[in-house]
């Protein structure tokens, strides 16, 4: 949402529509959020689901869509507002493809998110379009989002002409979009759902890995062809990274898994939660990572910060990432060992038995897990540290 | 990239090949959702079977557990748990976790269900195993 803010006024050319507004969300979203969480934290869920209503109106208790009816009702109200306030400082301002595509991104993700009111009593039905607000936000407009930020940044730190990288946008959502969309069939293998998703989804999501290379090429690309020496080198970085991880996380390990007879095996498995975490990591928490890296320092009125800053902040990128592919490998080798123990081999053995098993990989993936956290206390830390600064352009 | 190939092409692409995919998209969920009533058991549903999927939501199974291979990979798939252990084994094991849980391991916490609740858990779960979901999961043990 920072990044939003910080990019459709720059793109525009003109003032947030209403700052006002956009601190009074900011406000109501950050306590309404630790709320919900002391409310997590403080009753047992039944408990909560009671206390919140959730009888008039039955959304709980579904991965991902676990909020408190009064939350979601509250994510409505406050996307809504930020769309408004978003979309009307575009119509005011310079109407630029970047900024066309994030506010598609934006709205779509408040279009889909209302399919998490939708919970019928028929359970297929309820996973049928559950999966319309989760998969097509990941693989459908997030990746809009994330196209937009990346596109920005590399305009501004490469100094590459608007018109290549806009076209480079376009062709990458897509691609995105045509792949991603009948690319939801790969959720629709073992749900109750008729077996041609079988098909329809593989073949879709098998091509959904070309989005995400196209977008490793895209921030390579643009960054050799640069026409100037941005002073802020960690941003460059991340948004490299950002391309390489989210093709690796969500095109690699995604494809891993995603063909039906190889889906039968490993759905449901830790493959899942390797492919989850590296996905996510790459493609969505790099792109913020990469957005705060690049507008911090302009905020506090530089164009980037110090030298000393700066190689602290890549020493959270190489520990962060880093880490990350190890958790991803030690999930992976979790996985491989737990479909042959639970599925594949002639003696199959219980769900318990299995995971005692495969607990040392568990063990090496906390361990990654810690060197992540270290990687990003150090990029916290940078922000704090001093030094010669470039003087804002 | 360059030449002829400009950025408005570019742009009606992107719009057009957005509108005809989920067109497409909308198309296949409508002929899928002709199809359900065939496979997703629909007419038996229950007035306790839906109190067993609420019992289901409210109380987060789906936190630790997976359905049809759905949900958190902490716990066991109860889409076929039916099969692996049968009505009254499923209500003793809920009814028999201890509240303390079980040193060393993960361990489900006591509810503290009602008969009428536990019978209500088992016929979702029922319910949820008769579903014909192309025969995952590919062994009993989930």
């Amino acid at each position: 949402m920072g990044g939003a803010y910080y990019m459709i006024p720059e793109e525009s050319e003109t003032e947030l529509f209403s700052p006002k507004l956009a601190l009074a969300l900011f406000w109501i979203f950050l306590v309404a959020g630790a709320l919900t969480i002391v409310g997590y934290l403080a009753v047992p869920y039944a408990t909560l689901a009671e206390l919140t209503g959730n009888s008039i109106l039955e959304t709980m208790g579904r991965e991902f869509l676990e909020q408190p009816l009064p939350t979601k009702l509250g994510i409505v109200v406050v996307a809504l507002g930020f769309l408004f306030n978003l979309t009307m400082t575009m119509l005011k301002g310079k109407k630029t493809a970047i900024s066309m595509v994030l506010l598609i991104g934006l709205w779509g993700l408040a279009v889909f998110f209302l399919f998490s009111f939708y919970n019928p009593v028929n359970v297929v039905l309820d996973k049928f379009f559950w999966w319309w607000t989760v998969h097509l936000w990941v693989e459908g407009v997030w990746e809009l989002i994330l196209g937009s930020f990346l596109a920005f940044v590399l305009i501004k730190t490469t100094g590459v002409d608007r018109e290549v990288i806009e076209k480079w946008l376009y062709v990458i959502v897509t691609l995105t979009l045509i792949t991603g969309i009948i690319g939801t069939g790969h959720h629709y293998f073992w749900i109750g759902t008729p077996e041609y998703w079988q098909w329809w989804g593989s073949i879709f999501s098998a091509l959904e890995p070309i989005p995400f290379f196209a977008m490793t090429v895209f921030a390579f690309n643009m960054v050799n062809r640069r026409r100037r020496e941005h002073p802020n080198k960690a941003a460059v970085l991340w948004a490299l990274g950002c391309g390489v991880m989210a093709f690796l996380g969500a095109g690699v390990w995604g494809f891993l898994h995603t063909l039906a007879p190889v889906n039968y095996y490993t759905h449901g498995s830790q493959i899942t939660a390797a492919h989850g975490h590296m996905a996510f990591y790459g493609a969505y928490a790099m792109v913020n990572l990469m957005m705060i890296s690049y507008a911090m320092p302009i905020l506090r009125g530089r164009a980037a910060n110090s030298n000393k800053s700066q190689v602290l902040e890549m020493w959270a990128f190489w520990l962060m990432t880093v880490a990350m592919v190890f958790i991803t490998l030690f999930l992976t080798a979790a996985g491989i060992l737990q479909v042959w123990l639970q599925r594949v081999s002639d003696a199959p053995l219980p769900f318990m038995v299995v995971q005692d098993k495969i607990s040392l990989f568990y063990w090496m993936r906390e361990w990654a897990g810690v060197v992540f956290l270290i990687g990003l206390i150090l990029y916290i830390a940078s922000f704090f540290v001093g030094g010669k600064e470039e003087k804002a352009a | 990239m360059s030449g002829a190939f400009t950025k408005s092409m570019a742009r009606n692409i992107f719009y057009g090949g957005t509108v005809f995919f989920f067109l497409l998209f909308l198309a296949l969920s409508f002929d899928t959702h002709s199809q359900l009533p065939k496979r997703d058991m629909r007419q038996n549903i229950t007035p306790q079977i839906a109190e067993g999927k609420k019992l289901w939501e409210v109380n987060n199974c789906i936190g630790c557990h997976t359905l049809m291979g759905e949900g958190a990979y902490f716990a066991p798939e109860l889409g076929n748990v039916i099969v692996r252990y049968g009505d009254e084994g499923v209500k003793a094991f809920i009814q028999s976790r201890p509240k303390e849980g079980i040193p060393g391991r993960r361990s489900m916490p006591q509810f503290n269900f009602t008969d009428e609740q536990l019978n209500a858990i088992v016929a979702f779960l029922k319910h949820v195993n008769s579903i014909n979901d192309a025969n995952w999961p590919p062994n009993d043990q989930g």
